[in-house]
């Protein structure tokens, strides 16, 4: 195998961050290369310097010995490097064919030859183990179909490196293993594949090279067969962590919330409901963790259940008041507290300072002012003490909320939430995007405000987090609960299955067979 | 017989007068799919009116009149690119002043054009165009094959504009943009440029239907004589849901409200006939109601686009 690609010194300055400091990095033809790093490490900025969408401040990149300039990601995909982004890029009113021919320039007539392309599509995604239906619209595919749309499009277009960054994140395990086997179709077929990500077992399974970024900085290139998974950890995070599971220190208590026949209708009722009849309860010092791919119901229940949405029908007990029939001000003003799914658009007020923010959730009561009139000295006070007691790193309560890293954002959000005292506590993904460190932080308050005797809902896509602090897991499928497992009972194999739409019921009397998902996947 | 020729002759006027609203749905259309929301057409059309007016007054031509029309559509088109493409201003604050400045622009140059006199200057206007054999079809003969050439111009541009957006390259690139700038952008699409010439065509066809106005269904300018179709094209377009044919029936059912006010004016049933021209107008109001929250706009429709 010989060298494909080469990035030599590739330096990119953003405005006041240094994203990628002098990288080195090569690829072999035909190779599964990992790009491992936590957020906020250079990753993504490499690779869309690599597919034409950034320009290096310096460096250069040679692309079969040949150094080459990219001006647009057209440019790049003309000299076969295809990248398929996180969020994908697709219209979802145009069939895949139509996805696959916007911007094609091949051939001399105006006139777009749906058949023709559709039949080469076919081909392209036969040959490669990939089923896929050229005339089907985008938005009605699942998201693992669309990705492999994407995939196929990049192919279509004639790319040879394909870059894919993330593309488990939003996929189920089994789906998961479905993209890797068509990596490897694609990788013994003398393609090269980038793979970005910082899910460790899964560079530890599908690559053949790893290099490790941390920082903006390159810390190695090795061999995926010469490294564990601990120490592919180590080198990504700069230090040893843990991955434990939680023991808890008391048994749970009393029933807290109970959810009954929680439904919520779509707009129009023929359309299928979000939610469907959801039944569950919290206990007191109890964390109940709601898994699931994102997308399933999730924002929706706790939007019910914070008073943001009305449920359609169902209710909610809490303390003898059903919450469903409640305003949020009321759900909150009775010991509940909310850390929202997007800290940035619901959790804070961006352009506000860190005391405004700190007032945001309890500003009327009487500790914040009198009347209509704030008592800021007061406010600051506490805003300073919250800040030392939760260590937010910033210059002065007075720092705007957009000013802080994401890990700082995310403490302010939870030292405002944990601060009111919550017998309830809903978390939505707390820890998304954020660093190994602020996880590490952000757990050990919730499983502190657990021991506190505090009933929790914990929403989050992340298998590890919802495995170690859940004391149940209930798993969502397009708003059904597919069923409620204790981390101790269960397999990853297990949740992924409910992930993908199977009920605990049938898992466990196996009245389905055990390869018939995958089947569907690929 | 007599009631079918009564029909024949709304049938004609109803598609007479639905022909300038269907230009400037059609060139909307084609804005709305490159992700541009102008709700100038209104301006643009006067500003048309008057050129047309004054093209066929000075060169003597009702043609060249059009073309002057079409030029001065192009320039609005124009400035519409620039200030919302390249400078990103809000579109429909722009749209809201391309409607001022027509009217403004318009009015005064009338008046130093043509003087401010009670008598108004007539020009050579479109002759009817009958297509041999066709126009003597019963009924429907002289509705269909004895209108002006603009009319014929209006309603053969709907499948045109419809094989253009639908089945060609360009077309599907025309509409990525308006779907999702960024997607069209990674495919080596030029969003601005796309942006740039589908405002000016578009406003182009507006102008030639704000031109029919004054040089096809009367042969003078009036100030003001649009009247709000700028508008009603705008409710065209999404009552068609963004498909040419879909515009042509949204055309010609506002303009059947027309027809119908006119009939009933002439018939004299003692209803004031302010109220009655007001008819297509309600029309529009209440098929929007009923209709505009399903019509599926491009998902961009209206979103200022930055690259990088």
């Amino acid at each position: 195998m010989g060298v494909i690609l080469e990035m030599e010194n590739i330096c990119k300055q953003f405005p006041g961050v240094l994203a990628n400091d002098c990288i080195c990095f090569s690829v072999k033809e035909g190779e599964v290369h990992a790009l491992l790093g936590e957020n906020g490490a250079g990753k993504s900025t490499l690779m869309n310097i690599l597919c034409g969408l950034y320009k290096p401040t310096s460096g250069e990149i040679r692309l079969e010995g040949e150094t080459v300039r990219f001006n647009s990601a057209r440019d790049a995909m003309e000299r076969g490097i295809g990248m398929v982004h996180q969020h994908f890029m697709l219209i979802p009113t145009m069939t895949v064919t139509e996805n696959c021919l916007i911007g094609d320039k091949e051939g001399s007539s105006i006139k777009l030859d749906r058949k023709e392309a559709g039949r080469r599509l076919k081909e392209l995604a036969e040959r490669y183990g990939m089923e896929i239906d050229p005339d089907a619209i985008v938005g009605t595919l699942s998201v693992g179909e669309m990705q492999r749309v994407e995939i196929i499009k990049a192919l279509f277009r004639g790319a040879k490196i394909l870059i894919l960054d993330e593309p488990t994140a939003v996929l189920t395990p089994q789906e998961a293993r479905a993209l890797f086997k068509m990596i490897r179709a694609l990788t013994d077929n003398q393609f090269t594949v980038i793979f970005i990500s910082h899910k460790l077992d899964e560079v530890k399974e599908i690559s053949d090279r790893v290099t490790v970024l941390r920082l903006g900085t390159v810390v190695g290139t090795y061999d995926i067969d010469q490294c564990s998974v601990e120490e592919l950890a180590r080198l990504m995070v700069g230090r040893d962590i843990h991955f434990d599971a939680v023991t808890r220190q008391q048994p749970v208590g009393d029933t807290l919330l109970e959810v009954n026949n929680l439904s919520l209708h779509r707009e129009k009722s023929n359309e299928g409901k979000l939610l469907e009849d959801l039944t569950f309860e919290v206990h007191k010092g109890e964390i109940l963790g709601i898994a699931g791919v994102d997308g399933n119901g999730q924002a929706e229940l706790v939007e019910c259940l914070t008073g943001i949405r009305s449920a359609s029908s169902g209710e909610a007990l809490y303390q003898g008041k059903d919450l469903l029939k409640l305003s949020t001000r009321d759900i909150m003003s009775n010991d509940v507290s909310h850390i929202p799914q997007d800290r940035q658009k619901t959790g804070l007020v961006m352009p506000m300072t860190l005391v405004e923010n700190f007032a945001l959730q309890d500003y009327y009561k009487k500790d914040f002012g009198k009347g209509a009139l704030m008592n800021w000295i007061g406010v600051e006070e506490r805003s300073a003490k919250l800040i030392q007691d939760f260590s937010v790193k910033t210059p002065s309560p007075y720092e705007l909320a957009q000013n802080l890293s994401g890990g700082n954002q995310q403490k302010v959000v939870v030292a405002r939430e944990i601060s009111r005292q919550p017998k309830l506590l809903i978390a939505m993904h707390p820890t998304r995007g954020l660093d190994v460190g602020a996880v590490e932080y952000i757990h050990n308050q919730l499983i502190d405000q657990r021991d506190k005797g505090v009933g929790i809902v914990l929403v989050s896509t992340e298998m590890e987090e919802i495995m170690r602090l859940s004391d149940r897991i209930i798993v969502l499928y397009e708003g059904r609960a597919m069923g409620c497992v204790r981390p101790s009972e269960t397999t990853v194999e297990e949740m992924g299955l409910m992930m993908g739409g199977r009920t605990l019921d049938d898992i466990r009397k196996g009245s389905i067979k055990e390869t018939s998902v995958e089947e569907k996947m690929m | 017989m007599d009631l079918l020729q009564t029909i024949g002759g709304y049938l004609f006027t109803d598609i007479r007068m639905a022909a300038p609203v269907l230009l400037a749905g059609l060139g909307l259309l084609l804005m709305n799919w490159s992700g541009l929301l102008n709700i100038g057409a209104e301006g643009i059309m006067l500003i048309a009116a008057l050129s047309a007016v004054a093209g066929s007054h000075y060169f003597g031509s009702v043609w060249l009149g059009l073309l002057l029309a079409m030029l001065a559509g192009a320039i609005f088109g124009l400035l519409f690119a620039v200030l919302t493409v390249t400078l990103r201003a809000n579109q429909t604050v722009v749209g809201a002043a391309l409607n001022i400045l027509g009217l403004s622009l318009s009015t005064t140059l009338n008046r130093v054009l043509f003087g401010i006199e009670t008598t108004v200057t007539k020009v050579d206007a479109f002759k009817v165009l009958e297509i041999p054999l066709l126009s003597k079809i019963p009924v429907i003969g002289r509705a269909f094959f004895a209108q002006m050439p603009i009319v014929y111009i209006a309603f053969l541009l709907v499948p045109v504009i419809h094989y253009f957006l639908f089945k060609t390259k360009p077309g599907l690139n025309l509409r990525s943009v308006g779907e999702n700038p960024r997607v069209a952008d990674t495919l080596g699409i030029n969003v601005y440029r796309t942006q740039y010439l589908a405002t000016i065509v578009g406003s182009t066809i507006v102008a030639a239907g704000g031109a029919f106005l004054s040089t096809g269904l009367l042969d003078f300018f009036a100030e003001d004589m649009v009247a709000g179709r700028g508008y009603i094209a705008l409710a065209a377009v999404i009552f068609g849901k963004y498909k040419p044919a879909g515009i042509m029936v949204a055309a010609m059912i506002f303009m059947a409200g027309n027809v119908v006010s006119n009939v009933l004016q002439v018939a004299g049933i003692g209803i004031p006939y302010t109220f009655l021209t007001m008819i297509p107008y309600i029309l529009t109001i209440i098929a929007l109601t009923i209709f505009a929250s399903r019509a599926v706009a491009p998902a961009s429709l209206g979103k200022p686009y930055k690259r990088g």
